[in-house]
């Protein structure tokens, strides 16, 4: 399996503008609950827990997509805890250093990160819903988003598989291996 | 209208029900087989990674449903929880045709002599309801032959020292030895130890008119797409229904037994697939829900005689609940060990089960089943970061280079785990739900640790360079999806539900065949013990009938 070969996107330039500028991978997305601006800050979030280098990372892989698709479905018990914690991680953001989450630095983020890990990040918003348990929890969205099986919303093309070396599941019918052929009515004929 | 007469209901087709399913309409009595959940037909295999019986992040793929099933889980300091099937605390193992054998890793292991004599070998344990069962393993070994010609078992005991004994081999060979076993084998045995392959319920060859195995990495967890992996729900099933005298009827909810005035059940009440409520008369009832399933069943079927349940007059029934503590080790090696083939799990020894000194018990231990790129995100030793590059470079690195060693301890039972009928909650049918609560014995821990140390001892012989044990250090209570206990057999009634040949003592046409009859749930997963004794069960209900009923 040869690997293919990624374009590698420096942080300098994804943090140009205040606005997130559009990556390929999320032309013509239309939200099912992240906002804009939220889903701009998962973008960033996720890239740091999952960063590109020779491999893509978190970005590239459509994580976001897969956390926006499960928050308006089977994750909506986290709704909450997502719409409070971007919060407050642009509170923090902020308090450290005057900018939001999306114009900081690599190392300024990571910075932002660990301090939400160890629950001490600022911000009064971390009264009402604990900074550590947001983070957590979105680390193993992060890590469902791009380990886990294309068909959730991340993991485009399987991207961490074959950063894995790992053949992907081949494409099967849904019929019983054992049928013999009939038409399938489902199918249209070409 | 009213639903016609039948000789038997049989509530639940898991591994228990569907084998006595089977063996009675065979026998040409009439027999309705009662199942909650649905059909999973090989074709409807999803392969989703996170969504399984294993990685339950959202939601688990064979039942029960996620929104009219709850339980409710009491924590140590008295903290109620409502649960639902994706929470650990929900103990849960599956709900569909063919129960936890669809999607089971399919080990099938006879039980050894000693684990039908806990007490007499070994003593009680201080806070422990330990106790011989009222069967030996000779009583059980012509059932256990049967259950792995009948739904096929494939495998090589012969190189282990330790089995009980056996008058025929098993069916099938084993696979031939993957990459980790190869690493794996000679290393036990140049520990002194006597290395062999499972015995799994899984066809390596074509068998009862399926293909052998296809090698895929997506087994423990999953149902299998090309039919291979042996649940009852393509073996003894499917005998049953083809027999013309059994009739499944999935989507219904057993709501409870119901008694005659002399004291035998006379029906059972369930919601059916459309959510009415029917009466199905019945000459005999077979309760197979599983262990906190059947238990909740009973407690949930009151009378004028049985005010705390039906065959509770001694306030066993949900009592002893327990499953196994697995506790094991994950070795990092400086080479990669990676196998493309499935399914994984390969090779075991079973020198640890029995006279470790010190010790009630022990496992046997084996390597595990393949690990998705998900599950082994979350396996990385203490001290990896959780994210960032670093954890990449751990995936990177070591996920082709990692082996996984565990065993499932068998766990001292406890008189205080246990299943009742929760007072308040009900399900989506008005039903009390099950309420789980206790813990379970601190001798658990003990041989946990034991099971780590062994493991840990395996891979370093094996050559890991890194080894980072996966043991279990806090006591929980304890059920999942090898729950037993809670119904045991004895032939005390005041001190057991059911008798040897698993009726209720106190009711003379109700018997339970799942792994709630189990007194102690030996050093192995039980499935294959469950079929043994189902089929022990409908032996004693064929010979002792006579028309309309039990002789």
């Amino acid at each position: 399996m040869t690997r293919r070969f990624f374009l590698r996107v420096s942080s300098a330039t994804l943090l140009a503008a205040p606005l997130f500028p559009p990556l390929p991978v999320l032309a013509g997305t239309s939200w099912r609950f992240l906002n804009e601006t939220e889903s701009a800050t998962v973008v960033a979030l996720c890239e740091r827990i999952i960063p590109a280098d020779a491999d893509p990372g978190a970005t590239w892989a459509g994580v976001v997509q897969f956390i926006d698709r499960k928050l308006a479905g089977y994750y909506h018990r986290y709704q909450q805890l997502y719409r409070l914690g971007l919060r407050g991680i642009h509170q923090s953001s902020l308090a450290l250093y005057n900018k939001s989450f999306v114009e900081l630095l690599d190392v300024q983020q990571d910075e932002l990160l660990h301090k939400l890990e160890a629950n001490q990040a600022p911000g009064d918003i971390w009264k009402q819903v604990s900074a550590a348990a947001f983070f957590d929890r979105l680390v193993d969205h992060t890590m469902q988003g791009f380990y886990g099986g294309p068909r959730h919303g991340g993991n485009r093309d399987a991207v961490s598989w074959h950063m894995l070396n790992l053949p992907t599941a081949p494409v099967r019918s849904r019929r019983p291996l054992t049928a013999p052929w009939s038409p399938n009515p489902n199918v249209p004929s070409v | 209208m009213s639903l016609k007469h039948v000789n038997v209901v049989v509530i639940g087709s898991g591994a228990g029900g569907g084998v006595v399913a089977k063996e009675l309409s065979e026998a040409g009595l009439d027999v309705v087989l009662l199942e909650r959940g649905r059909w999973i037909t090989p074709d409807q295999d999803r392969k989703d990674d996170l969504r399984n019986q294993r990685t339950t992040v959202l939601g688990p793929s064979c039942g029960p449903d996620e929104e009219k099933e709850p339980r409710v889980f009491v924590f140590p300091d008295g903290r109620e929880q409502v649960v639902w099937p994706a929470d650990g605390n929900y103990n849960n193992n599956a709900a569909c045709v063919g129960g936890g054998t669809v999607s089971y890793g399919a080990m099938a292991w006879r039980y050894m002599a000693q684990d039908f004599r806990m007490k007499s070998i070994y003593g009680v344990p201080a806070g422990s309801t330990l106790d011989d069962w009222p069967i030996t393993y000779d009583d059980l070994e012509p059932f256990y032959e049967k259950a792995e010609i009948e739904i096929g078992v494939s495998g090589d005991v012969e190189p282990n020292p330790f089995k009980a004994p056996r008058r025929r081999p098993l069916p099938m060979p084993p696979l031939p030895d993957s990459h980790e076993t190869q690493i794996l084998k000679p290393a036990a045995q140049r520990l002194g130890w006597h290395p062999f392959h499972i015995p799994m319920l899984r066809n390596t060859v074509p068998y009862n008119g399926r293909p052998g195995c296809m090698r895929c990495r997506w087994c423990c967890g999953f149902s299998c797409e090309c039919d291979a992996k042996n649940g009852t729900q393509n073996t003894v099933i499917r005998t049953a229904l083809a027999s013309g005298h059994c009739e499944l009827r999935t989507h219904c909810i057993v709501a409870e037994i119901i008694l005659d005035a002399k004291g035998r059940a006379k029906a059972v009440d369930y919601f059916d697939g459309g959510n009415r409520r029917q009466t199905q008369t019945a000459d005999l009832v077979v309760v197979s829900g599983g262990a906190i399933e059947s238990a909740r069943l009973l407690l949930n079927s009151r009378s004028a005689l049985f005010p705390q349940g039906l065959g509770n007059r001694f306030d066993w029934v949900g009592r002893n609940l327990q499953g196994h503590a697995y506790s094991g080790a994950f070795g990092l090696f400086d080479h990669d060990v990676y196998d493309d083939l499935g399914p994984g799990a390969e090779i075991a020894i079973c020198d640890f089960n029995h006279g470790n000194p010190g010790l009630t018990g022990g496992m046997l231990l084996a390597n595990e089943f393949c690990r998705l790129p998900y599950q082994v995100a979350n396996m990385a030793p203490p001290g990896t970061p959780r994210w960032g590059k670093a954890h990449k470079d751990y995936m990177r690195t070591w996920f082709r280079r990692s082996m996984v060693i565990m065993g499932p301890s068998q766990e001292m039972p406890v008189f205080d785990s246990r299943v009742q009928a929760d007072p308040k909650v009900k399900d989506a049918w008005g039903i009390p739900v099950a309420r789980l609560s206790g813990m379970d014995h601190p001798h658990n821990l003990e041989l946990c640790k034991f099971a780590s140390d062994k493991a840990e001892l395996w891979l370093k012989e094996a050559g890991a360079i890194q080894v980072t044990r996966r043991q279990k250090t806090q006591s929980w209570l304890s059920g999942g999806q090898h729950q037993a206990g809670t119904c045991r057999m004895g032939n005390d009634p005041k001190t057991s539900v059911v008798d040897k040949h698993c009726k209720l003592h106190d009711v003379d046409n109700v018997f339970v065949a799942d792994a709630s009859v189990h007194v102690t749930n030996g050093g192995f997963n039980p499935v294959l013990t469950i079929m043994a004794n189902a089929y022990r069960t409908a032996d004693y209900i064929k010979r002792s009938w006579k028309t309309g009923g039990l002789a």
